[in-house]
């Protein structure tokens, strides 16, 4: 059970595969629309259940419950070791063969 | 009141009209005329008001830098005495960290002075964090509507970055999946809190960045005692290469070539779930660059002040893998650390520096904030994730959405023109689907649309069935 007033996100499918405009391209197509959108729960509710929100800006908003307290787990990702690979390029390049001794 | 996809899209023009303020009609007239410049001029804010404005609001007075090294690193691939001096404006620095912030403020000022409670603008990319910026300073309220996610709600690092430096700032982020339907939550949206829609092709959002270009040049002027022969602008919706090059025009008689750069995407479709996630690149690059280029009009407001065939000289395209490798240089040579798609220009100047003397000067007119899901790093561990081979090679080699090639060497990093006189007759051939006559008004606008002359609009004329009124000479 997630709390009345908690910090959520919801997610509600606006246009349906078969509600979409004309003219997209083949894998658009075939999934539907969908919006993810934050706020505060109106009323204590399971996850995955559909919810009502108040949204930063004061709007009401419904969909499924999606998360509690949404975080942002983006990061620099996994390392890409071609990187140094550019550094020894332009250092040697410039400075000459010895710049990474 | 009717929500449906239809009922909502046919209501368009009136909340866009409530929505900035603006009475698109009144500029249009003729079968195809629109009077860009008394757009411009109706909104009532000359240069130095912008600068004004901009300044009280941590907006503009970036760092113009010569970047030595990356300077020299071009000469020592290039003819004797050629390679140009390479300058950044340091654009990064502005609040909410790119020059998107120059466009947000005017934007901003004026849903405050209009009595607007709110703003909205439909971006993913730095625009929405600037929007939501000067929204705070403003005590706006604000939303932002982004293309996040595919359909299983993966999403690029960097719009995700953008999410969360937009909530940073206060602002509500409705993010959507992939698709042009965007629009119609916008709409709505637009509809139900009645706010300023700030969207970045109003005349606010262009001649905010006039004062980008008036500083490039004068910053130039003092620290070299000249101005530059060429000023280089990352190409997306037009706005940025024209706000900079009527700042430019503001500014000095001098003539300074105007280059656009974007990245090539070519082969990838924008609205593809499925490619959606296989581009490193969500702005700066081709699948904007050219639509917007041939019918700027399609943008989110009924005109757009973004009209860069006005102002370009010369277009040039360069691959993920030569801006990955020249953003990486900028640390590692200048240390100076930022994001990847600001640095599209800089591996144009790059290229194109060869093509210039040793005293002469490229201005790169932006660069952007970088951070986690923004760096070049987050992208490129993104990519591979996503299937793309990443390697060392030629980047002419490059496939979107299969491979991102960086140069093995340094003198594999080369711009490729793209041919602005064919896009020129592109954007004639889409303005002849919406007429049938044009008038003398309707010749001149196609001649300053496209930055021509009559002899070459009435020859492209021609190849359409149009029929010619009160045509002189």
């Amino acid at each position: 059970m997630i709390k009345k007033n908690s910090w959520v996100q919801i997610k509600k499918i606006i246009l349906k595969p078969e509600e979409r405009t004309g003219n997209l391209p083949e894998a658009t197509k075939q999934v539907p629309f969908v919006m993810w959108v934050k706020g505060f729960l109106l009323e204590d509710a399971m996850l995955n259940s559909e919810v009502l929100i108040k949204t930063i800006t004061g709007r009401n908003e419904s969909g499924i419950l999606v998360c509690e307290n949404p975080s942002y787990m983006h990061t620099y990702g996994e390392f890409v070791p071609e990187i140094l690979e550019i550094d020894r390029i332009v250092k040697t390049e410039l400075f000459g063969g010895d710049s990474f001794e | 009141m009717n929500s449906s996809y239809d009922a909502v899209m046919s209501r368009k023009n009136e909340i866009m009209k409530s929505s900035v303020g603006i009475n698109y009609d009144l500029y249009e007239s003729d079968y195809i005329s629109f009077d860009f410049e008394a757009m411009m001029s109706d909104c009532g804010f000359s240069l130095d008001e912008v600068r004004k404005i901009q300044n009280e609001n941590g907006v503009g007075n970036t760092p113009l830098k010569e970047c030595k090294n990356i300077s020299a690193l071009a000469r020592k691939n290039a003819k004797p005495g050629y390679g140009a001096r390479i300058f950044i404006k340091d654009e990064a620095l502005n609040d909410s960290g790119s020059f998107k912030a120059r466009r947000a403020s005017m934007a901003c000022y004026q849903a405050k002075k209009l009595g607007f409670k709110g703003v909205i603008a439909a971006t993913s990319g730095n625009y929405g964090a600037a929007v939501a910026s000067q929204a705070a300073k403003y005590g706006l309220k604000c939303i932002i509507v982004q293309e996040c996610y595919d359909s299983l709600g993966v999403g690029q690092p960097e719009i995700i970055e953008k999410a969360r430096a937009c909530e940073a700032y206060g602002a509500e982020v409705v993010q959507l999946s992939v698709g042009p339907e965007l629009f119609y939550k916008f709409l709505l949206l637009l509809e139900e809190t009645k706010y300023f829609n700030a969207s970045l092709y109003t005349p606010y959002g262009v001649m905010g960045i006039e004062s980008l270009g008036a500083e490039l040049i004068e910053d130039c002027i003092k620290q070299t005692g000249k101005t530059p022969e060429m000023v280089v602008c990352t190409n997306a919706g037009g706005g940025n290469l024209t706000g900079t090059a009527r700042g430019i025009l503001k500014t000095t008689d001098k003539k300074i070539e105007i280059v656009g750069a974007s990245v090539n995407l070519k082969g990838l479709h924008m609205a593809n779930d499925i490619d959606f996630n296989k581009k490193s690149f969500t702005t700066g690059h081709t699948g904007f660059g050219l639509p917007f280029m041939i019918n700027p009009d399609r943008s989110d407001v009924p005109r757009s002040a973004g009209r860069p065939l006005r102002y370009i000289d010369r277009y040039v395209t360069v691959n993920q893998g030569e801006v990955f490798f020249i953003t990486e240089t900028l640390s590692a040579l200048e240390g100076i650390e930022r994001g990847p798609a600001g640095n599209t220009s800089l591996a144009a100047a790059f290229s194109l520096a060869r093509e210039l003397k040793e005293d002469q000067i490229i201005i790169v007119q932006e660069t952007e904030y970088t951070s986690a899901g923004k760096h070049h790093q987050a992208q490129l561990a993104f990519a591979r994730k996503n299937g793309i081979n990443i390697f060392f090679g030629n980047p002419e080699d490059e496939i979107p959405g299969q491979s991102i090639v960086f140069p093995k060497t340094v003198d594999l990093i080369r711009a490729k023109d793209l041919d602005l006189i064919s896009i020129k007759k592109k954007f004639i051939q889409f303005q002849m689907t919406k007429t049938k006559k044009l008038n003398n008004k309707d010749i001149q606008f196609l001649i300053e649309e496209t930055n021509t002359d009559k002899g070459f609009v009435m020859n492209e004329i021609r190849n359409y069935n149009v029929e010619l009124e009160e045509i002189d000479g």
